[in-house]
């Protein structure tokens, strides 16, 4: 606990954190064992930031995000809005809710098919009792890139373009004037040609109206498209993070190099063996020894290390905004 | 703006209405319960409580139909036609008031089970089995024996023993909503428990529970009649008393198939109709089933 | 392996590609009227290579994959001719199809999770073609199961397993020995990797290819990610409401795309690394066309963002653009006349 305690300060040194997540926990029982969906995560999105939070499916990156919303309690640790530990009263957390709101994957999903496009989008405002309910829901349509607003209004989802319902979601979201925006594969589900035009809406949005932003996302390419640092979630911990330009051209965790290697235009592929990740069945030492290509390699051994990745656990990264990676053999060779 | 919303409505109305007509079955059943209904509701305007008086029976004893009795008379001379007529009153309030009142707790406990999950939603749904295993014919007998007959009594000892059937349907459903991510994002924008409810899953509870109605409408009034065949009765004339008068004054032994025959074919007549329109809503109401067929 | 696979394998017309689609047209009926979902498509594929088939959703590149097994909904209309292995596929009957969707020609569809029984072993499922259309004994079948799971990379005790025992991208590679157990000469992918992770879509690319360089098996891929297929393709097709647009091979139509559209497509999966794409998210305007109610002209045009005055009242076709590649956009017409 010690040790976590000195990196919670390291975070408090940094001070622009908007949103942030201190030595965060979360588990789940699943089928009689706990699954540590979120095990010690430290991150920090600062105002007006794009962060672009990056693993596999099965990471943990979601639970993060639904916790960052207040919607998973953590099973230790916090998550801090403005400087202030999160309450879980309930008339606090709908406060928060105007705060920090959510875009999900499956825009049709997200959207109740019994209700028009106006009705989506005065949800929120409705909720909160917010004046001016029409001029709030017209202004939150345009600024989603639904101009103009009225001719949307008395739409049903069924009626929409995929961009366009993932636009009203974001309209949604925008109704309530939130400052952080946390959007979970925004475009997974959206065809190609539409994606571009979402990535760049969030991207105004940033410099119109502040916005921050934390990307979940499985795709290395939104990342380098859209953030301004990214986090490379593997196991319910943060395993590499930092600048987009430092960590995608020069990524030192190996499970990073690995999820770059796979790219298609990459010349040299990595393919990880063993085991998916399984959050009940951690492993000791480095949670990614089991299949760490410079460990299977030798690369580890050579440099003395491989016993180190084996057996000694690795220290939480802390939520600075400079490149760091938790990696015993990424630190011996720098 | 609401004018625009009113319209919309109408539109999906008519078009219900346009799918609805397609389903003989309902269209046929719907015409014979308005029927029904209205018979019942202008019966005082014709005829009053005394034709199922024994005093003012005043017809031949165990007449078969004729001209004059177009459905015969019973054992004390009363007409059969006008006694299943009064009747009608009795049975139809006992049907819609005991679905009534098992919707309305089915729904509560249905949507709260699925709702707030962890232990009161268990603890709701081990309350729902109970009542479900318990043979319900009995306890319904049991009930109106203890709470004594009265159309009121009727009512409570149906509706309490029917209600875990509609709280499991409804249940599953609000789970499957609940399971949509359009409830995350709702949660998201602040929604608290009533908002969730109400704005979504009931909207998506709604058409479900009005087919099932209709549906626990008619075996409302066969457990009516049920109970008033074995005994259990609200002292009123219903088509389920009558069946019990023919039993016990041997309609059979005097060949008076006719005072047996009528009120059990008005029963099956507007069971019938009930579960036609039940059915036919369904098959419009449910988007799984319209999507099958 | 007995007389039906032998049938399937009598060579069609000398010279000829393993598969001709020649000006296949497909046509849904619907209540509201007739929706066409290809229009007018012209392909052909060798032996031993891969066409990739890129679009969106509604561009009719997976009911053109559908089409050419016939295995689309009774309210859609065929048209045109598809010659799998010089054999008019619109024109057989009913048994010949049955022995050619196995033998001849087999699908890996997307979402592997529902192309399996839940309840039945995955051995058992992988063996059904072949008790099924009698191409083996059982116990000739049991090994044929092993020899297939170590083809695409899994251990023979697995085919004990039950699907829920396996991961995604085992599944799929389940998948995708299940096609490869009546031996076809092609295989058609329809968005085989969508569903999956990074990584695993990765594996079980490579596997596809290493399928194709070694086996000699032919490959028809599609996907809404250019970048995928230009990983596994020597050719690519790019549709787009119904049409093919774009055709070349796939690096070439990847990295220099003549028609606006397939650089639009190209774009929207950015390079990591390349500076031009950062903070720079490149999409289209506007949505895909409905196809009820298609723009008149190049179907393109209202998204185009090179579009000239007579885009809206031109007929597009495929003109050259190139070495061995065609666009239908008329500025590749006018550049290719001027030079």
């Amino acid at each position: 606990m010690t040790e976590t305690q000195t990196t919670a300060e390291a975070v408090a040194t940094t001070g622009r954190a908007l949103l942030e997540a201190r030595d965060l926990h979360v588990q789940f029982s699943s089928r009689g064992r706990r699954a540590r969906a979120v095990d010690g995560v430290n991150l920090a999105v600062g105002a007006g930031e794009i962060v672009a939070l990056v693993g596999e499916s099965g990471c943990g990156k979601t639970t993060l995000a639904r916790t960052l919303l207040g919607l998973e309690r953590p099973t230790s640790g916090e998550v801090r809005y403005g400087g202030a530990p999160l309450s879980y009263s309930s008339r606090a957390l709908k406060d928060y809710r105007r705060q920090v709101q959510l875009v999900l994957q499956d825009p049709m999903g997200s959207l109740n098919p019994r209700h028009t496009v106006y009705e989506a989008v005065a949800e929120g405002p409705r909720i909160h009792g917010l004046p001016d309910e029409r001029e709030i829901v017209t202004t939150a349509l345009s600024r989603a890139g639904l101009r103009p607003p009225d001719r949307f209004f008395l739409r049903y989802p069924h009626e929409l373009s995929g961009g366009q319902r993932q636009r009203v979601v974001i309209a949604g979201a925008l109704a309530l004037d939130p400052k952080v925006l946390i959007a979970d594969e925004p475009v997974a589900s959206l065809d190609a040609s539409v994606r571009g035009e979402i990535l760049a809406l969030l991207l105004r949005l940033r410099s119109e109206l502040g916005l921050s932003a934390l990307v979940v996302t499985h795709d290395l390419g939104l990342a380098w498209n859209i953030a301004d640092r990214v986090a490379v979630m593997y196991l319910g911990r943060i395993v590499e993070s930092g600048p987009v330009e430092q960590v995608l051209t020069a990524p030192r965790h190996p499970y990073t190099q690995a999820l770059m290697s796979v790219l298609p235009e990459s010349p040299e592929r990595v393919v990880l063996t063993g085991e998916p990740p399984d959050p009940t069945r951690i492993p000791g030492g480095c949670r990614f020894h089991a299949r760490c290509q410079v460990l299977a390699s030798g690369q580890a051994a050579e440099a003395g290390v491989d016993a180190r990745c084996r057996g000694e656990l690795l220290d939480i990264l802390p939520a600075v905004p400079e490149a760091q990676t938790a990696c015993h053999y990424a630190a011996t060779t720098t | 703006m609401t004018s625009v919303s009113t319209a919309r409505r109408r539109l999906a109305l008519s078009r219900f209405w346009a799918e609805f007509r397609h389903h003989r079955g309902g269209v046929i059943g719907l015409v014979v319960l308005v029927a029904a209904v209205l018979l019942a509701l202008v019966a005082p305007l014709f005829i009053s409580e005394n034709v199922t008086s024994v005093i003012e029976g005043v017809g031949e004893k165990w007449a078969p139909p004729s001209l004059s009795e177009p459905f015969g008379t019973d054992e004390s001379g009363r007409s059969i036609l006008l006694m299943v007529w009064w009747g009608s009153r009795t049975s139809l309030l006992i049907g819609f008031l005991a679905a009534l009142l098992s919707i309305v707790i089915g729904l509560v406990v249905g949507v709260a089970a699925g709702h707030f999950r962890g232990w009161p939603g268990a603890a709701l749904m081990r309350v729902t089995d109970w009542f479900l295993v318990l043979p319900s014919l009995v306890t319904a007998l049991v009930l109106a024996a203890v709470l004594g007959g009265s159309t009121f009594t009727i009512i409570m000892a149906i509706g309490i023993t029917t209600w875990p059937a509609t709280a499991r349907l409804i249940r599953a459903q609000t789970l499957a909503v609940e399971a949509r991510p359009y409830i995350e994002r709702s949660k998201a924008l602040g929604a608290g428990h009533w908002h969730i409810t109400t704005r979504h899953v009931l909207p998506n509870v709604a058409p479900l529970l009005l087919a099932s109605t209709t549906l626990e409408v008619a075996s409302a009034i066969v457990t009516e009649s049920t109970l008033a065949f074995l005994g259990a009765s609200s002292n009123k004339t219903s088509w389920g008393t009558m069946l019990r008068a023919s039993y016990d004054f041997g309609a059979a032994n005097e060949g008076a198939w006719w005072y047996i025959l009528i009120p059990g074919l008005a029963i099956l007549v507007v069971v019938m109709a009930f579960t036609l329109v039940g059915r036919a809503l369904e098959a419009v109401l449910n988007p799984r089933l319209r999507r099958a067929a | 392996m007995s007389e039906t696979t032998q049938q399937a394998r009598q060579p069609g017309t000398p010279g000829a590609g393993l598969l001709e689609l020649d000006d296949v047209s497909v046509t849904y009926r619907i209540a509201a009227g007739e929706v066409p979902a290809v229009r007018g498509v012209s392909l052909t594929l060798g032996s031993g290579s891969a066409l990739g088939i890129a679009g969106e959703s509604g561009s009719g590149k997976s009911t053109l994959a559908m089409a050419l097994l016939r295995l689309l909904p009774k309210d859609a209309r065929i048209g045109g001719r598809i010659l799998l292995d010089g054999e008019d596929v619109l024109a057989m009957k009913w048994g010949r199809l049955r022995a050619v969707r196995w033998a001849g020609a087999s699908i890996v569809f997307q979402g592997a999770q529902h192309g399996l029984n839940p309840v039945r072993r995955i051995g058992d499922q992988i063996a059904e073609p072949l008790l099924v259309h009698d191409l083996a004994r059982p116990e000739a079948a049991r090994k044929r199961v092993a020899e297939l799971l170590d083809q695409v990379g899994l251990p023979a005790w697995r085919a004990r397993s039950y699907p829920h025992e396996l991961s995604g991208g085992q599944r799929q590679r389940v998948m995708i020995a299940m096609a490869l157990a009546c031996a076809p000469k092609l295989i058609i992918a329809d968005e085989p990797t969508t569903a999956l992770d990074v990584m695993v879509q990765a594996q079980v690319l490579t596997l596809i290819k290493e399928l194709v360089a070694e086996h000699g098996i032919s490959l028809i891929m599609i996907s809404h990610d250019l970048s995928v297929l230009a990983d596994v393709c020597d050719r690519l097709a790019v549709m787009y409401a119904g049409r093919v647009i774009e055709h070349g091979p796939s690096a070439e139509v990847f990295h220099a795309a003549r028609h606006p559209y397939s650089r639009a497509l190209a774009a929207a999966f950015p390079t990591v690394g390349d500076p031009a794409s950062r903070m720079a998210p490149r999409g289209l305007g506007g949505d895909p066309p409905d196809p009820m109610r298609l723009p008149g002209g190049c179907s393109f045009h209202p998204r185009c963002p090179v579009a000239l005055d007579g885009c809206a009242s031109l007929d597009v076709e495929l003109w050259p653009a190139g070495p061995d590649r065609t666009a239908a956009c008329v500025h590749v017409r006018e550049k290719e006349e001027a030079s």
